[in-house]
């Protein structure tokens, strides 16, 4: 029961801004030093040290940037559905931030994904493009990015976008488990998974650590962008609220500018 | 170190073009993303700053007005 009230404390305090941006400010730096860190490691151990596949020579290491940029795109993609219909049932504002704040990162990188593979393609499949169940179904990921945007640029009633996108983004996700499986479900020449949770890889560790190293540098990329849009967002909705004047003069007091001149009389 | 000589590591074999092309876009990519949210958040920041400043000067204003025509009367 104790517990029970906790959860629905803990709940309704996920739901305030102010909350989330108050609690949220340090997560930010640490995902930006991790990502910082994670991602200038695997870049050099990637490009430098890994060894080059028996079988697609160099070319290989394209597998580097192009797995996490498609894992992540995916990932924002689901984090969008869920927030979407944690939006329509609960009608909590903080979700259609999220939506906002997933979109464009996840839009540049699935167009990120399908590039990279375009060019990892081309010496490994003999061209730039092919029609195969993975690469289709990440192109239907690509628009349905666009279209979400697109219907975010067009509908100016703040409510009937955060339910049109809350919409369109929970029945996206059908996509999401097609992309998986498109692999094993149609006979193709994309190569199966090089990673997955439940088994040890096929590949030795010194080909694979470095890719771990980098599927972590860009979730905590993910994170570090998502939280600071998502921060954005909440500061310019509750602009006139008095929290968010507080920290404002709290911020300008730290840095010594001028603070007498934003103390407001009015209010207080 | 997997490459002889930095001449070989920038030519990656044969594979050189496709490998720089894809690291290339991905760096651009992410850099990209994180100055264009830096500066998205300066603004939202100086914006509201703005408006709060404003605010108190129209309402300086405000009450000098109202302090002189109580002089007046």
């Amino acid at each position: 029961m104790k517990l029970n009230l906790k959860l629905k404390e803990y709940w309704h305090k996920l739901g305030s801004p102010r909350w989330f941006y108050q609690i949220t400010t340090s997560w930010v730096t640490f995902f930006g030093i991790c990502a910082l860190l994670l991602l200038a490691t695997g870049l050099v151990w990637a490009l430098a040290f890994a060894p080059a596949d028996y079988q697609q020579g160099n070319s290989f290491r394209i597998m580097y940037v192009h797995v996490p940029a498609a894992m992540v795109a995916q990932s924002l993609y689901i984090g969008m559905g869920v927030a979407g219909f944690v939006g329509l049932v609960w009608r909590m504002k903080l979700t259609d931030v999220a939506i906002g704040a997933c979109l464009p990162l996840g839009m540049v990188l699935t167009a990120l994904a399908l590039f990279t593979g375009g060019v990892w393609g081309k010496p490994t499949w003999g061209s730039w493009w092919e029609w195969d169940g993975r690469t289709v179904s990440t192109l239907v990921l690509l628009f349905l990015y666009i279209g979400i945007y697109a219907l975010r640029e067009a509908i100016p009633d703040r409510d009937l976008r955060a339910r049109a996108s809350a919409l369109v983004s929970l029945v996206g996700t059908v996509n999401i488990p097609i992309i998986k499986y498109s692999v094993e479900w149609w006979n193709t020449l994309h190569q199966s998974a090089s990673f997955s949770l439940t088994e040890k890889p096929a590949m030795p560790a010194e080909m694979w650590l470095p890719l771990l190293v980098m599927v972590l540098g860009f979730y905590c990329f993910a994170g570090h962008q998502v939280l600071s849009r998502m921060r954005l967002e909440v500061l310019s909705r509750e602009a006139t609220s008095r929290w968010v004047l507080q920290l404002l003069q709290g911020k300008s007091a730290e840095a010594g500018l001028g603070q007498s001149s934003l103390i407001d009389h009015g209010r207080d | 170190m997997y490459f002889d000589s930095f001449d070989a590591f920038l030519r990656m074999g044969e594979h050189g073009l496709y490998v720089w092309m894809a690291y290339g876009a991905t760096l651009l990519v992410l850099l990209s993303a994180f100055f264009i949210t830096r500066s998205m958040s300066r603004s939202v920041e100086e914006n509201i700053r703005w408006t709060i400043l404003s605010r108190q000067s129209e309402q300086a204003a405000g009450t000098a007005q109202t302090q002189r025509q109580g002089n007046e009367s």
